[in-house]
């Protein structure tokens, strides 16, 4: 199963590779993995998406992050309301006289132009990792020259109660 | 011309502050020797180079204990000794590149066997870390999966306050290696600013449990109020908590039988009513009997290794299980557990104590123990009358020493003879290599326990191999004039190889005979150490008594029974219920 792991760190130089190593001596599967500063200068975050067999495994996983002297918290909070996020930049074969019909495609996905050659076209794409997939299965006919994706990043919502009907329209 | 220059120098050796009257400043290396003295370090094993002269430099001038080995995998080994029987962090120093890879097997050795030790590695100058510099190896980075935590120090504003976590972290929760790498030009800079030494250590990432939650405790008690068949599986986490005298108390009270892993020997006399042996793959038939038939399992400090558990299918399938650890990450990592505590092993036993717990009548239980014990004893066939089975040589040892002694054991068969007959009448006097099974452990390992305890008998059990593979460290004994008692029982082969050959592999003896050995009373003498042979049991009888019991080093190069093998054995794969070679015959 896929789980959503983010591990709050002390900024010290070498942890990334400690955290790294771990997964890598105890056999977990990486799919991504982001990094990057939070609201307190000497405090990083990453956020891990692991493929584990079982409960036992990510407990275990949780449990030998947690040991390392400079990971001050580690959470699972895959089974929680929260908001993932990832970014892709997607350059494709785009000749003038199929632009329009491209950007068509773009436009639901509240995809952007960063970026125009005379053939070529760059988007990017926010969202999260399901809504990403599936642009690039959508665009994949059109030629895609270069793909690359930043890996996810997520938070855990504020309000953790069940999303009234109501309350998910303002999703 | 001449004279000019020796002014120069002396000058520039004249401590900056002396001429205003002020304090001398001091380089990173002085400073680190004081953050040493800070922690109370007695004893440094180390071996010097040229990215650690300063360090050096600084010892000369502010001189702590420091013993030369002759290889850093000897300092290392002898620091591990220190520790495991002073319960204090061993302290390591070596030079950058080879130095430090040497002491490679000796930092995950203490990672396995979670043995406090703070090593401290000379680096490259920081302008040319990165840069394959002569004698530069990334050592932080090699070490990574095999230290608790590691640092490289990149401001000489760091020294005291990375000494004195390195020593916190060392020493405290769950025990193990912690590095620490200085750069040379760190050790070379002036100090410039005063430092808060007495700043709190402050670590928010480290907060290792040490008291018991409350309801754990509870449902704990229940469940021992509950069983019939209770069983105490005793790890090392006793020992690293001291905490025997409550682990006797607490077995005593309830009358609850106890088993040893490997390293967890000494936690309770050996000899005492309720202990039933060492457990596991070489264990007793009736430890692992009881692991395989109890209601109830109690393990404190120990890991659920795999030389323990055998198949973890088939281990404790009647039990509930209680596991005490003071690493959580260990609990539920083999064994799935029913009542986890997270604590402290002395912490956990004296709230354990507290209760008076109302327990069922365990008569069944322990005449069903007595029964294995009487039917499958430990056993060997002397079938050569004058031969030295090497049983016999442990249990002459045992006698000659009344069970007092600190033991210091290689890694083979003798290492599994020693721990099934050496009857451990204290804790604090077992020294084995376990978690990572190190040829080459165990002499230099005594000699670190002998300087830690230099009024005790200390007795170093080797092999023929493993003993070879440090014995450089003989330099020691005469220099220092430790009266470290060495006894290869020398089978010339690998023994403990040969004899998974001998079962597994049908006789195929492949690389693991050793016709060849030198003459080790000669190598004895050759580093000014007595040297006795032994060749009949008799001797055996007579050298034993006299040697191990004189005040000086003597080396034993006792020749027993070639191709004897431990008895009993849980086959790999198999199951504690299926031990093979459990009886005489
Ligand atoms: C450094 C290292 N290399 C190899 C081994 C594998 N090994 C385990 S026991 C053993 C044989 C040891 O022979 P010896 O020291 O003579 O002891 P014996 O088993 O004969 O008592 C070997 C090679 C090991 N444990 N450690
Ligand atoms: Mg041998």
């Amino acid at each position: 199963m896929k789980r959503v792991i983010t591990v709050t760190v002390i900024n010290q130089s070498g942890v990334l590779n400690r955290v790294t190593g771990l997964l890598m001596k105890r056999q977990f599967n990486i799919e991504s993995i982001t990094v990057g500063h939070t609201e307190q200068p000497d405090i990083s975050k990453m956020t891990f998406i692991v493929h584990v067999e079982d409960e036992n495994k990510i407990e275990q996983l949780v449990k030998q992050l947690s040991k390392q002297i400079d990971v001050i918290k580690v959470n699972d909070i895959t089974d929680k309301s929260i908001v993932i996020r990832e970014l892709a930049l997607i350059k494709i074969v785009a000749p003038p006289n199929l632009r329009m019909e491209i950007n068509s495609i773009v436009e639901p996905f509240r995809g952007s132009i960063i970026d125009m050659g005379k053939n070529v076209v760059t988007y990017q794409i926010v969202g999260n990792p399901e809504k990403i997939d599936a642009f690039i299965e959508l665009i994949q006919p059109y030629g895609i020259k270069e793909l690359t994706r930043t890996g996810v990043t997520a938070f855990v919502r504020d309000a953790q109660v069940k999303p009234t009907a109501q309350l998910s329209i303002l999703q | 011309m001449m004279n000019a220059q020796v002014q120069l120098k002396n000058r520039a050796l004249a401590p900056k502050g002396s001429e205003e009257g002020t304090k001398p400043k001091q380089n990173g290396a002085a400073l680190f020797i004081e953050s040493l003295k800070k922690q109370n370090v007695e004893i440094i094993f180390g071996y010097p180079g040229g990215a650690v002269l300063p360090i050096y430099d600084a010892l000369y001038q502010n001189p702590v204990k420091h013993i030369l080995a002759r290889h850093e995998q000897g300092a290392i080994h002898a620091a591990e000794g220190y520790a495991r029987v002073s319960g204090k962090p061993g302290v390591v120093i070596a030079t950058s590149g080879p130095g430090a890879t040497n002491l490679v097997t000796g930092i995950t050795d203490a990672m396995m066997d979670s043995l406090p030790l703070v090593v401290f590695t000379g680096q490259v100058a920081t302008t040319v870390v990165g840069t394959d510099a002569f004698q530069e190896a990334d050592i932080v980075g090699i070490t990574q999966p095999i230290t608790k935590h590691n640092y490289q120090v990149k401001n000489i504003n760091d020294i005291p306050r990375i000494v004195k976590e390195a020593f916190h972290i060392a020493s405290t929760g769950r025990k193990g290696p912690v590095l620490v790498d200085i750069p040379k030009d760190i050790a070379n800079t002036i100090f410039e600013s005063e430092v808060d030494d007495d700043a709190p250590i402050n670590l928010p990432g480290y907060q290792p449990t040490l008291h018991p939650n409350f309801l754990q405790i509870q449902k704990a008690i229940k469940a021992i109020a509950e069983s019939k068949q209770p069983l105490i599986l005793a790890g090392a986490g006793i020992l690293a908590a001291d905490a025997s005298a409550e682990l006797t108390e607490f077995a005593e009270k309830q009358n609850i039988p106890v088993t040893n892993t490997l390293l967890g020997l000494g936690s309770i006399n050996g000899e005492h009513e309720l202990f039933l042996g060492m457990a596991g793959m070489h264990g007793t038939f009736t430890s692992n009997m009881a692991i395989s038939n109890c209601d109830l399992l109690i393990n404190i400090g120990a890991r659920f290794d795999d030389r323990l558990t055998g198949n973890l299918s088939k281990f404790a399938q009647k039990a509930k299980i209680i596991h005490i650890d003071i690493d959580p990450a260990e609990i539920g990592k083999n064994v799935p557990t029913d009542i986890p505590i997270v604590a402290d092993a002395k912490e956990a036993l004296k709230a354990l104590l507290k209760h008076s717990i109302e327990a069922p009548d365990t008569k069944l239980w322990h005449e069903y123990l007595s029964e294995c014990l009487a039917e499958y004893p430990l056993w060997y066939d002397a079938k050569e009358p004058d031969t030295v089975y090497p049983q016999q040589a442990v249990e002459l040892i045992h006698r000659i020493t009344n069970g007092e002694a600190i033991i210091t054991t290689d890694v083979g068969q003798h290492q599994m003879w020693t721990a099934q007959y050496y009857k451990f009448k204290n804790e604090h006097n077992w020294v084995t290599s376990g978690g990572l099974g190190t040829m080459g452990f165990g002499f230099p390992a005594a000699i670190g326990a002998q300087f830690a305890k230099p009024e005790q008998r200390v007795i170093s059990i080797v092999g023929d191999a493993g003993f070879q593979m440090t014995s450089q460290e003989l330099a020691l004994l005469k220099e220092f004039n430790l009266p470290v008692k060495i006894v290869i029982l020398n089978n010339s082969c690998l023994g403990m190889v040969r004899q998974w050959q001998e079962t597994f592999y049908e006789e195929r003896y492949s690389s693991s005979l050793m016709p060849v050995q030198p003459d080790f009373v000669k190598l004895a003498e050759a580093y000014g150490v007595k040297g006795y042979r032994i060749n009949t049991i008799h001797e055996a009888e007579e050298i034993l008594t006299e040697a191990l019991l004189s005040d000086e080093p003597v080396l034993i190069d006792c020749r027993v029974k070639q191709l004897e093998v431990v008895n009993p054995m849980v086959a790999p794969g198999k199951g504690l219920d299926e031990m093979i070679g459990v009886k005489k015959g």
